[in-house]
């Protein structure tokens, strides 16, 4: 299914969150049990599993992770539930130097100033990150869709990052 | 969930943790990741001059069966040939550990992080 389709919006990287809302707050009215009650029991069956598509759909295009694998998906190239590893061995060095200072940090007599300058590191990778995947996503040719792939990877670990740092400052603040 | 009782001794009592020089031309390095876990593994060898592995060390962030797997693995291969240690299957590893299936992927990890740094010592000496 295209989520972009069933909530009428471009299928590009960039999505309007504020519309994307108004749209879903309009389908899920539009498909809502209490519309269906009088209903025949398909007709109801169906409004339940589209409800569900709608909620699925709102889920995906909301998170730019989920909606790029959404998008690559559309175009053939599949991610969810790979189980291949990644082997950029630059891009791990650096995974795991961001780890060991993030594992220090417990450690550290001056634990938030770790926290920032992680913190700060973290964001900024990530921004980058999506800046190139919105590029790669534009141009809409294999080629750039398998490297648009390789870059939603990339943000995974980070993402699992930002993760584990929250992780670490909750444990700081207890 | 439950981890199986080889899993925590391994997690608990990691062996060889830890890094060889990077420069040593008789070590070589695999580097892996799995993007759905964020989890990184690290394993290097240390080759004798006939193809030996004499030892090995590893560095994983990951969960119990990351760990656990990486440092399984480097038991393993130690005394073996770089061609022996390139037959190790994540099956036996899953086995060994007796990984759930959710896991599994843990154990693929360990045996690419073993064939990268074969790959990484062939391709360092023309092999």
């Amino acid at each position: 299914m295209n989520y972009f389709q069933l909530f009428q919006l471009p299928a590009q990287f960039e999505v309007d969150l504020t519309e994307l809302g108004t749209r879903y707050l309009e389908l899920q009215k539009q498909f809502h049990p209490d519309k269906f009650a009088a209903a025949s029991e398909r007709d109801r069956l169906l409004a339940v599993q589209q409800a569900a598509n709608i909620n699925d759909a709102y889920h995906s295009l909301k998170q730019p992770l989920l909606r790029a694998e959404h998008m690559l998906a559309l175009r053939g190239v599949r991610l969810n539930q790979e189980q291949r590893s990644f082997t950029d061995t630059a891009f791990l060095m650096q995974q795991m130097e961001l780890r060991e200072l993030l594992a220090d940090i417990p450690h550290s007599k001056q634990p938030h100033d770790l926290v920032d300058d992680a913190d700060q590191q973290i964001r900024q990778q990530k921004k980058l990150l999506l800046n190139e995947l919105s590029e790669k996503l534009a141009h809409n040719t294999p080629h750039h869709d398998l490297a648009a792939a390789d870059t939603v990877r990339k943000l995974k670990f980070f993402f699992k990052l930002q993760d584990e740092l929250e992780l670490i400052e909750q444990q700081l603040h207890d | 969930m439950a981890y199986s009782d080889k899993v925590i001794d391994h997690y608990e009592n990691p062996r060889n943790v830890g890094s060889f020089a990077k420069d040593d031309p008789t070590i070589a390095t695999g580097m892996v990741g799995a993007p759905a876990c964020g989890d990184v593994m690290k394993l290097q060898i240390k080759v004798s001059e006939d193809g030996v592995i004499e030892d090995a060390k590893f560095k994983t962030y990951g969960c119990g069966s990351a760990i656990a797997s990486s440092s399984l693995v480097t038991e393993w291969v130690k005394g073996k040939t770089l061609d022996e240690a390139a037959q190790i299957k994540n099956t036996d590893i899953a086995a060994e550990l007796a990984l759930p299936p959710v896991k599994i992927h843990c154990s693929i990890l360990a045996e690419d992080a073993i064939k990268a740094a074969i790959a990484d010592y062939k391709q360092r000496h023309g092999g």
